[in-house]
């Protein structure tokens, strides 16, 4: 398979980048060698094989639904670019 | 002495003796980073106030009798875990201005020990690389050649403790970060077993594999460390609940009859021959201590690159969504909130991200998600299979850390296959969950520290400190300096 420009501007919309022409031109390239190197795994036979999501078989961790205090509006918006009172303020969304 | 040069166990005895006070240390050590930083760049941040602020303190503790090993010892973390009030980047421009609410559990067991706070390491951006050239804020040299990396992600880790800059240090590895360049820089590095500490407050790259873990001058000082980090917290849900051993108590054991498995796709004809020698000594010295050695296969290990590739990026790009300019990091000047997302993605992120991001959102996206991540997930069961197979047989494996010593900088950045390939011995444990460290086991001809890989069980940490410590015993590689 061969991953072209379009490719790449196709899926740099769903990851929220914005590339220029180089950077486009370089991701097609570096992608499908390492999309072309990837495809080793199609070598292995995993029929009837569980994937896996995490090394270590776990259920739901649970805990007791009690209520514990938070760290509080001022050092939550300590970091915030813009806010607005107690919201982080962010540009129009609907005009 | 330097104090500078001392583990943690001969600068705890000489606090507790009272020869020397942990401000003293500090001092020392503040010192010493500030001649040799210049050269080396293993910090992003230096924290001197609130460090002596810190050993003050802890001297009054010890004053009290207070004095736990890592009560008044100076060390170093990675910029990747949550300091309260410590600007923390995690490597990367989006996080410049990032001052976190709150710190990450793991360090918050050491500074309640009484440790104190140098300030915060470099490392790649996100911790996705292996030389710290993907930092945003300058690649670290490595002390033994500064023409080479000191590895990667946790680089500035590795050459913090191996430029005499921090007692020791805290890191994180997701496919080799603490142990290759602990490897490249002759110290001491252990990845525990995932669930074994916790992640809280730890930036995430990819939450099935990422693991926090120190990195030391000898396994004494690896054994305290963990001590101290490991344990149930119920802020992460993937750490486990399993009592922590007293690593200490059970370091001078011995490896008489221990088995000690020799994966046959670990010595591969491509091994550098100054890495192959390390290993054969390795081998010889650990037979002379009465262990025994047996040929064991991991058959999937060539797949395991592949398979990290696409389960690291595509957890990566479901992470990194969170960076998009409203409620901390960099925000770009935009018309309108999409606009704002993409333009502060773009302008944070450096190009190693960006392409994990990429890759990872390509194995999700629709109409790949099958071919790729899926199936990626099954080669990690039976990657994870070929591990529980051959520790049926055997009680740790004995593998070199990287096919090479240290690269020079420059030379593998434009080309990320060839770069994720260096990876290819450290990876599969990170996919299997266990636990593995790396030891000083020699030296190229050129001078270059060379890394001997252990791997245990799950839960196995004790019987790879045990392994480790005895080997350190037998050998002084250990005890050779940068000279710096």
């Amino acid at each position: 398979m061969k991953i072209t420009v379009a490719d790449v501007e196709h899926v740099a919309r769903l990851a929220r980048l914005e590339l220029n022409l180089g950077e486009k031109e370089l991701f097609a390239g570096q992608m499908d060698a390492i999309l072309g190197y990837v495809e080793k795994l199609n070598g292995v036979n995993t029929e009837g094989i569980v994937p896996t999501s995490h090394a270590v078989p776990m259920e739901n961790a649970f805990r007791e639904d009690i209520t514990k205090s938070s760290i509080g509006l001022e050092k939550a918006l300590a970091n915030a670019p813009d806010r607005s009172g107690s919201f982080f303020a962010v540009p129009k969304v609907i005009e | 002495m330097n104090i500078f040069n001392m583990t943690i166990h001969e600068l705890h005895n000489a606090l507790k003796g009272k020869q020397i006070s942990s401000v003293e240390a500090t001092a020392a050590m503040l010192e010493r980073i500030e001649s040799v930083e210049p050269q080396v760049g293993s910090f992003i941040t230096v924290t001197p106030e609130k460090a002596l602020v810190a050993a003050e303190s802890a001297d009054q503790r010890i004053a009290r009798g207070e004095c736990h090993l890592m009560t008044g010892i100076p060390m170093a973390i990675k910029d990747i875990f949550l300091t309260e009030g410590i600007l923390t980047t995690c490597g990367s421009r989006i996080l410049n201005n990032f001052i976190p609410p709150y710190s990450a559990a793991s360090w918050e067991k050491l500074r309640d020990r009484g440790a104190v706070l140098l300030g915060k390491l470099n490392q790649d951006e996100f911790a996705m690389g292996s030389s710290n050239e993907s930092s945003a804020y300058g690649t670290t040299r490595n002390p033994w050649d500064l023409s080479r990396i000191p590895g990667g992600s946790s680089g500035g880790s590795a050459a913090a403790v191996a430029a005499s800059q921090a007692i020791a240090t805290l890191g994180t590895d997701t496919g080799g970060s603490i142990r290759q360049p602990a490897s490249h820089c002759g110290c001491v590095g252990l990845k525990p077993t995932y669930g074994r500490v916790s992640r809280y407050g730890v930036i995430a790259y990819a939450s099935s594999l990422d693991q926090v873990g120190p990195l030391t001058r000898d396994v004494a000082d690896c054994a305290v460390m963990l001590e101290a980090i490991a344990g149930h917290d119920p802020k992460d849900s993937t750490s486990v609940d399993t009592p922590v051993p007293n690593y200490s108590a059970t370091l001078k054991n011995g490896v008489k009859g221990l088995k000690i498995g020799l994966p046959k796709e670990y010595f591969i004809d491509g091994l550098d021959p100054d890495v192959q020698v390390a290993m054969d000594a390795a081998i010889e010295t650990y037979r002379r201590l009465g262990a025994e050695f047996v040929e064991i296969s991991l058959p999937h290990t060539d797949y395991a690159v592949a398979t990290y590739y696409l389960i690291a990026t595509a957890e990566a790009s479901s992470n990194l969504a969170r960076y998009d300019g409203v409620r901390f990091g960099h925000r770009a000047e935009a018309d309108g909130l999409l606009d704002m997302y993409t333009k502060s993605r773009s302008e944070g992120f450096g190009a190693e991200v960006k392409r994990r991001i990429m890759l990872g959102t390509y194995a999700l996206s629709s109409g790949y998600y099958d071919a790729y991540y899926v199936k990626a997930q099954k080669v990690r069961t039976l990657i994870m299979n070929d591990f529980i197979r051959a520790f049926a047989d055997v009680d740790v494996m004995l593998t070199p850390v990287a096919p090479t010593p240290a690269f020079k900088i420059g030379e593998k950045i434009n080309d990320p296959l060839q770069m994720y390939l260096s990876d290819i011995f450290t990876i599969p444990v990170n996919l299997a969950g266990t636990c593995a460290m790396s030891l000083p086991a020699g030296f190229s001809t050129t001078g270059l520290p060379i890394g001997l890989q252990l791997i245990g069980k799950p839960f196995g940490e004790e019987a790879l400190l045990q392994a480790g410590y005895a080997f350190e015993q037998a050998t002084e590689w250990h005890i050779r300096k940068a000279t710096i």
